[in-house]
Formats: structure tokens, C-alpha cells, sequence
């Protein structure tokens, strides 16, 4: 099962829940999943069919650029934090 | 040096130390920047800027600069589209608030700063364009600047957006509007967020020792030598192009194309070599401005900056206020932290705060711990991004309380963060746990360095250490390579090159070919004559784009052995490249030189392209940490810098040279963060100190030698191993130094810079303090 955590700043509405486990083949299931159990949470993470583009999602520690479609391992851990951009040399 | 943790494999190329392809067009004045382009009727740009902080423009009459001979354009920012205030995706991920980012290029309804962009005029030459500029006429109604973050937070500031809200969330991007028809009043707050972990009370409960402290630092420049310039032609058939040196072409293709509200493929935007950037030549100012004027004119316009505009006009990156509180146990383990951060983001939003919280405890394992983060606008320039952003300011704040941790419980300060360091498996406090990272291995280096056993005697001096951690980048990369039919390989790679990053890229497709780095030949593509590529920061490109250009590579590899098998009439599979050499795997007769080979492409089929685009995941984290011996003079409070070394985790050092300069080059400009710069502000928000000599960088006769360590710790998520290394070597150096300060004098400084004035104060302070006990 997927151990999807839930950012601090969202965990008001999941009434102070922190994670979540659940069956989640790819993100958008992710999604799909925490829409179920906290409806309005998804507003939060997509927009236009697509996360938000200010937001990474980071599945075992690293950062995917493939948005819903990124694959999910069974037993992944998965965050949503907000995108970095850097400043270069 | 090179302190190599696990480095097995052995490369012909990476790791070596070849002449900088560009070196001989650099060193002798041929390579063309961006104030070098000149055109058959090229007229001359300059920008009219704002004498006030904070002011209504009520009105602005170009009449009379029009009538000036010679003058062919007066544009305002009533000639540009106003876009709306939604922040608007420009389709490769990079978020941008149009309005915000139309009207740093030139001010609408309000100026913001002083300096800020109000008007530019297109003229026969640029005397006549200055000339204009004095007959252009804006009646102004000047507002109270606030100038300060912790000023613009309170009730009753003056604002500066009046319909600004709060993002009371990480995923909001800072620069929200609300709409005209909500009544509530608007915010100098862009956004507020809070990251938490564990159990704060349990972990400071557990705690013998609290340590909490507050902190300020200043706004900073980037000073880079090459002051902004563009040149552009808007042709009869709408399409645009566009010459300047920035971080990325892409970037400024797609924001002047939002901001001129045209499609980006109207946009040709041609990349010129840039002297220095370091972040700060990522956002648009003279291009849209440039291409607008050409537009009315119908010939080309190149508008360049002064120092003082670049300093006036530009983004320096954010001053700061903070407040850190850690806790920890007898032995030496962190038990809890909470840190608040108010990063000021100047007059639009978008502070690097989210970097800053997310990098403050990045070396540390803390189970309990809670980071809030506020980005706040204020009258002065619009931040822009500065080598590792964010990090600096929240490492400066966190390592000095680490410090002092460490002497409450008299620990040695290296073993102490031993005791508490990050390593594979670590849940940061955001979140995430870090894969393989080589921090442990950099404070090993750090602890067996002759410098941190070195005797240093005499008064008034002391030794300071301290860590910091940058997460690094990745991003969409594209690179297309011909082979030649001399057995070169001409390399077209999207990344503009900052750093030594062409060096680095080719080096990887030659790794891949068996030639030498110098049969690869490295330039910097076009928005029209290479795919899309993501801006030249985060410390990403030898990573990206060296993966881009290891994937072409492969490709043109691929092709060759195809060929080599069709003219020996055999099976691909039982074709290998070793070497350079093509080879047949069981027949030591048939054997291609890749020259040979090379020579014989186009009467065997044609020529071969390789070509690759990639958006690459695996990327490595950066550890850096420094050592600083000082003295300060107790007399004028200067502190000399005496001795200076900087180890950090680098990955695989493609070529070393470039990494070791790296290395020295962002511990200098930490090292003047730390020391002497800021930006001066009168009491009406203008800057006082607007040029290289008043704004006072360290020259080599400040410094000592910056001695190197490059820890090797090969990063597993990239074919070579290559892990960014250019933008954590600013993250140490302020705390190093105020640690350093501590030890000679026993005084803790929590204001930057730490300039003989402040440093003075603070030991006469001191000493109040000390006779009033």
C-alpha cells in the first residue's frame, strides 16, 4: 500500500490526519484516493486536470516531473511539497 | 584535492582536467556578450526610472521627448498589454503572475521602488535617448515607502498591493489578487506556510539545553560583471528576435512572449555568452522593452543597463528576520527545533522562503521540529534568485545555533553535527527522505583536515565552522550532436553556459565516444534551433544537460555501430565502441577508428545526428562544510579573513578545475554576505549605494586562498555519478565566519553583514553588558 503523507498546511482538512495508506497504482489514483477520504483535498493539489505546477510530488524521497502519471510502488511514500526552482552559478 | 568516498570507475574524460573549449575566445576578447550585438540601424534604448520608493503615477506626458530630434519611440506601460493578475503556467512548469512580472518591466498604476522602470525612449543615439529621458514628464504622488519586512507586517503599514491576499498555503504560489469585487483590503503578506514533523513538546521536553535566537540579514547582489542588455527586431511578419545573456532562453522567450502577449514561436531568442549570473538573469527587464520599441520603430533596438540601474533596477535576493530555538540532550542529539522565517521579497512577491525553510535543516536528523515561512513585499527591488536561494540567510540563523549548542555542551562542533547528521534514510523535517548523500564523508574530510587540527595562536582569533545543504535540480534538457566527417562531433546543447557547464557536458558525450574533449564541440543553441530547455540554475545543468548530452551520445553511438556493421555486412549486436574504437567482437580484423569511421558517413548512407531530450529524475543533494580562521581588529571591529577551507560533497567532478572553482567562487561571495554586503537605503527607500565602489565586494586582496576539498560521493541517480555543485558553496560561509568571530571574541553577531561598524558595536556591547553585571 502506498504511505501517501499529508502536508501540514492541508492536515486542517483531514481533521488533524497526517497519512494516509492506501492501494495507488500512480498519482492520479493518489489523488483520487485522498479526494475519497477528505473531499475538497484534491482543489489543493490539481488544477486543470494537472497538478498544480507549483507543486512536486515526491515518491521515495525523489521528485518526479510526470504529475499524475508518475508510477506509484506498492509500498511508496509519497509527499506533496512545494516546488523548488534555484538560482544557478 | 580529491577525497574519494567510493569512487571505483574509471573515466578516459570525466574526471579530467581539459582546456575550456571557449577559453581562448574569453581570454582573448573575441567571445560576443550581450551589449556586443550591433545592427545595420540599430537605434538606442534607455529606460526612464523612478526617483521615488513608493509613489501613484497620476499622469505621464511624452510630448516633449517625442519632439526631440532624433528621438523615434516613447513607450509606457500603456503600450504593453496588462495581463491579469492569475498566475498564468507558462507551459513548462514555470509559474509567473503576468501582471506582476509586465509590471517590474515597466510600472502601470504605481512605482514600487526607486529605480523602478516608468517609461524608455528609442533614439539615434544614446545621448539623444538620454536627452529624451529628462523631457518626459510624470506627475507622481509620492506614498510612505515601507522598507523592511517586519514594518510591512504590521497594521496600519503602507501597502503596496491593494489587492494582494495572503496564501495562507505552500501550494499557493505567493502573487494571488484577489478580485475587484471582494471588499477585504489587501496584505504585504504574499504567503505564509508551516512545515511540521514529530512532537515539538515531547522533543524539547527531552531537552538539556535550549538555545534561541533571533537573526537579520540584509538584501544582497549577485554583482555580476555584465550588466544587463538586449537587442531585438520585431520583423513585418510579427515574428521577434531577440539577442541577450541570461540564464535561459527559453525563459526569456516565454516570459517577454506573456508579457507582449504574442506566442513564444514568435520569439527567436539567440543566447550570448554571459559574464556572471548567479541566478540573478533569470527574469526578463530590457527584453520585452527592446522588442516593443523595435515593434514601433521597425528597426532594431538594443537598451543596455548601467551599474547603477543594475543595482537599482534589478533583484538583489531577500533580506531577512528570523528566529531559531533548538533544543538538545547532555550527549549531544537534537531534540527538537522551531524556526520562523520572514523572507522580504521587495515590491512583488516571490521570496525564495520555500527553498530557505526547506534547506535551514537539511544536514540534520530531527524527529520534532516545526518551520514557518513568510514572503513579504516591501519597497525595493524585486528579489530575484541568488546561488542556492534562501539557503544562505536560514543556514547563517540555524549553523550559529547549532554553535552555540555545541559549546553550551561543550562538544567539539564537527562531532556534534556527526551526532545529529543526515544520511540515507533521513526523514528531512518537510517530508521526504534523503537517498544517498555524503554528508557523513564531507565531515569526516572536514575532521581529519589538517586546517581543523591546526594550531591558531595569537589574540583576537578565532575558528569557525558550519554546514550547509542544497537540494540541487533537474529539469526538461535537450542536446543534438553532428559527427563530422574530420571524427569531431559539433554538440548544440540548450543550457546557457555560467559555470563551465559546456565544458562539463561535452566531456560526458566524449566519455561516451572514447574522444578526447576536445573533438567535441560545445555551443549553446537558439529557442529556434534546439528543443526546450529549462533554465541554466538549481545547480542543474551539468546534471541535466550532461545527461542530455550522455543520451545523444548513446544515440550517435548507436547509429555508428549500425553502420560499421552494415559496411562489414555483420550483425549490429556484434559491434562494440571501446575507446574510440569500433570493433567487431570476435574478429580483431575489423576495427573502425571513430575518425575512420567518421570519414566514411555520407557514401555509406549519410550523415549521423545524435540527438536527445530528457527531464531527468535521480537527482543528488549537495553537502557542503567550511572552515574559517579570523581575526578582529578590536580597535575597528574589521575582521580578516585568515585562513579558509571548503570541503563538500561534489558528486563525481566532471572536471575538477571547474568544480574546485565553483567551490572557491560561491565561498567568496558568501564570504562578502557575510562581511561587508548590503544595500543602503535613505529614510525614503532610495539606494545609497548603487555602485562597485560603495557597494563593496571582496577582491583577492581580501581573501586568503580558498583551499578545496571535493569529496566524491558519486551520485547512484545519474549515469557518471554527477551531483550539482555549484550553489551549495554559498550556503556555509556566513555562519562560518560569525562562528568564527564568536571564538576570537567571544561576542555571537546575528545581524549580517558583519561589517567593523556592527562588529564594533557589538563588542562595545558586550562590554556594557559585561560591567553592568
Amino acid at each position: 500500500m502506498a504511505r501517501v503523507f499529508i502536508p501540514t498546511m492541508l492536515q486542517p482538512l483531514t481533521e488533524g490526519v497526517k497519512e494516509v495508506e492506501f492501494q495507488a497504482a500512480n498519482v492520479r489514483q493518489v489523488i483520487q484516493g485522498l479526494e475519497e477520504r477528505f473531499p475538497g483535498i484534491g482543489q489543493w493539489l490539481t488544477e486543470d486536470g494537472r497538478i498544480k505546477p507549483n507543486l512536486a510530488v515526491a515518491i521515495d524521497g525523489e521528485t518526479t516531473s510526470m504529475g499524475l502519471l508518475a508510477k506509484v510502488a506498492p509500498d511508496a511514500e509519497v509527499h506533496f511539497i512545494p516546488a523548488i526552482s534555484g538560482g544557478g552559478k | 584535492m580529491v577525497s574519494t568516498a567510493e569512487n571505483k570507475t574509471q573515466y578516459k574524460v570525466v574526471g579530467t582536467r581539459p582546456i575550456r573549449h571557449d577559453g581562448l575566445e574569453k581570454v582573448t576578447g573575441q567571445a560576443r556578450y550581450s551589449a556586443d550585438i550591433n545592427l545595420p540601424g540599430m537605434l538606442h534604448g534607455k529606460v526612464l526610472r523612478s526617483p521615488h520608493a513608493h509613489a501613484i503615477i497620476k499622469s505621464i506626458d511624452i510630448s516633449r521627448a517625442l519632439a526631440l530630434p532624433g528621438v523615434e519611440s516613447v513607450i509606457t506601460s500603456a503600450d504593453l498589454p496588462q495581463p491579469s493578475g492569475r498566475v498564468a503556467d507558462l507551459g513548462e512548469g514555470a509559474m509567473m503572475n503576468p501582471k506582476f512580472l509586465s509590471n517590474n518591466v515597466l510600472a502601470s498604476d504605481k512605482v514600487l521602488y526607486k529605480g523602478h522602470a516608468v517609461a524608455a525612449v528609442a533614439a539615434a543615439d544614446q545621448h539623444v535617448a538620454e536627452e529624451a529621458l529628462g523631457r518626459i514628464d510624470v506627475e507622481y504622488e509620492v506614498l510612505p515607502p515601507v522598507l523592511n519586512a517586519v514594518d510591512a507586517m504590521k497594521e496600519g503599514a503602507p501597502i503596496l498591493h491593494e489587492r494582494l491576499y495572503t496564501a495562507e498555503n505552500p501550494f499557493v504560489r505567493p502573487g494571488g489578487l484577489r478580485d475587484d469585487s471582494d471588499p477585504e483590503g489587501g496584505s504585504n503578506v504574499a504567503s505564509h506556510f508551516v512545515f511540521e514533523l514529530g512532537d515539538l513538546e515531547k522533543g524539547f521536553a527531552e531537552a538539556d539545553v535550549v538555545v534561541e535566537r533571533g537573526f537579520r540579514t540584509k538584501a544582497v547582489h549577485q554583482g555580476y560583471i555584465e550588466p544587463h542588455s538586449a537587442t531585438a527586431m520585431w520583423n513585418r511578419d510579427g515574428h521577434v528576435t531577440i539577442w541577450c545573456s541570461s540564464q535561459g532562453q527559453f525563459a526569456m522567450r516565454d516570459q517577454s512572449a506573456l508579457i507582449l502577449d504574442i506566442s513564444m514561436s514568435q520569439i527567436k531568442v539567440i543566447p550570448l555568452e554571459i559574464g556572471g549570473g548567479f541566478g540573478g538573469k533569470t527574469l526578463v527587464y530590457l527584453e520585452p522593452v527592446a522588442a516593443l520599441l523595435s515593434k514601433m520603430t521597425g528597426r532594431p533596438v538594443k537598451v543596455s543597463m548601467s551599474r547603477q540601474e543594475v543595482f537599482e533596477g534589478t533583484g538583489p535576493t531577500s533580506g531577512s528576520f528570523m528566529k531559531v530555538k533548538m533544543g538538545a540532550t547532555k550527549d549531544g542529539r537534537i531534540t527538537a527545533t522551531t524556526a520562523t522565517l520572514i523572507y522580504e521579497a521587495g515590491a512583488f512577491p516571490g521570496s525564495p522562503i520555500n527553498p530557505g525553510v526547506q534547506c535551514m535543516f537539511g544536514p540534520y536528523d530531527i524527529a520534532n521540529g516545526r518551520v514557518e515561512g513568510y514572503d513579504v513585499v516591501i519597497n525595493t527591488q524585486k528579489t530575484a534568485a541568488y546561488r542556492a536561494p534562501g539557503a544562505p540567510a536560514a543556514a547563517y540563523a540555524a549553523e550559529s545555533v547549532i554553535d552555540e549548542l555545541a559549546e553550551k555542551l561543550n562538544i567539539d562542533p564537527i562531532d556534534f553535527r556527526v551526532r545529529n547528521a543526515a544520511k540515507e534514510g533521513t526523514r528531512r523535517l518537510t517530508g521526504p527522505v534523503f537517498p544517498r548523500i555524503g554528508y557523513l564523508e564531507t565531515l569526516e574530510a572536514a575532521k581529519n583536515h589538517p586546517h581543523w587540527s591546526a594550531p591558531l595562536e595569537g589574540p583576537n582569533r578565532g575558528r569557525g565552522i558550519a554546514t550547509g545543504f542544497w537540494f540541487n535540480g533537474s529539469g526538461p534538457s535537450s542536446a543534438t550532436a553532428s559527427v563530422n566527417q574530420d571524427g569531431t562531433v559539433s554538440l548544440v546543447e540548450g543550457s546557457p553556459d555560467i559555470g563551465g557547464t559546456r565544458a562539463a557536458v561535452a566531456m560526458q558525450m566524449a566519455e561516451v565516444l572514447g574522444l578526447p574533449a576536445e573533438d567535441v564541440h560545445p555551443s549553446v543553441g537558439d529557442t529556434d534551433s534546439i528543443g526546450f530547455t529549462s533554465t541554466t540554475g538549481g545547480s542543474s545543468v551539468a546534471f541535466k544537460t550532461g545527461w542530455a548530452s550522455y543520451e545523444a551520445a548513446q544515440d550517435i553511438k548507436r547509429q555508428m555501430i549500425e553502420r560499421a556493421a552494415y559496411i562489414w555486412d555483420v550483425s549490429a549486436e556484434d559491434v562494440d565502441l571501446t575507446d574510440g574504437v569500433f570493433h567487431h567482437k570476435s574478429d580483431p580484423e575489423l576495427r573502425f577508428t571513430f575518425k575512420e569511421l567518421a570519414g566514411l558517413l555520407l557514401e555509406t548512407g549519410g550523415p549521423i545526428v545524435g540527438s536527445a531530450a530528457v527531464n531527468p529524475g535521480g537527482v543528488g543533494g549537495a553537502f557542503a562544510i567550511h572552515i574559517a580562521d579570523v581575526e578582529v581588529d578590536p580597535e575597528t571591529g574589521k575582521t580578516e579573513v585568515l585562513r579558509y577551507t571548503a570541503l563538500q560533497d561534489v558528486g563525481k567532478a566532471v572536471h575538477p578545475s571547474y568544480v574546485e572553482g565553483q567551490i572557491q567562487g560561491g565561498a567568496v561571495q558568501g564570504i562578502g554576505w557575510a562581511l561587508n554586503e548590503e544595500y543602503f537605503f535613505d529614510d525614503e527607500g532610495c539606494m545609497t549605494n548603487s555602485s562597485f565602489l560603495d557597494y563593496r565586494m571582496p577582491t583577492s586582496l581580501d581573501l586568503p586562498m580558498i583551499d578545496t576539498v571535493m569529496v566524491e560521493v558519486p551520485n547512484p541517480g545519474h549515469p557518471f555519478g554527477v551531483r550539482g555543485v555549484g550553489e551549495v558553496p554559498i550556503v556555509p560561509p556566513m555562519a562560518a565566519i560569525a562562528n568564527a568571530i564568536k571564538a576570537a571574541t567571544g561576542v555571537r553577531m546575528t545581524n549580517l553583514p558583519m561589517s567593523p561598524g556592527e562588529v564594533l558595536k557589538a563588542l562595545w556591547d558586550s562590554e556594557e553588558s559585561k560591567n553592568s553585571d
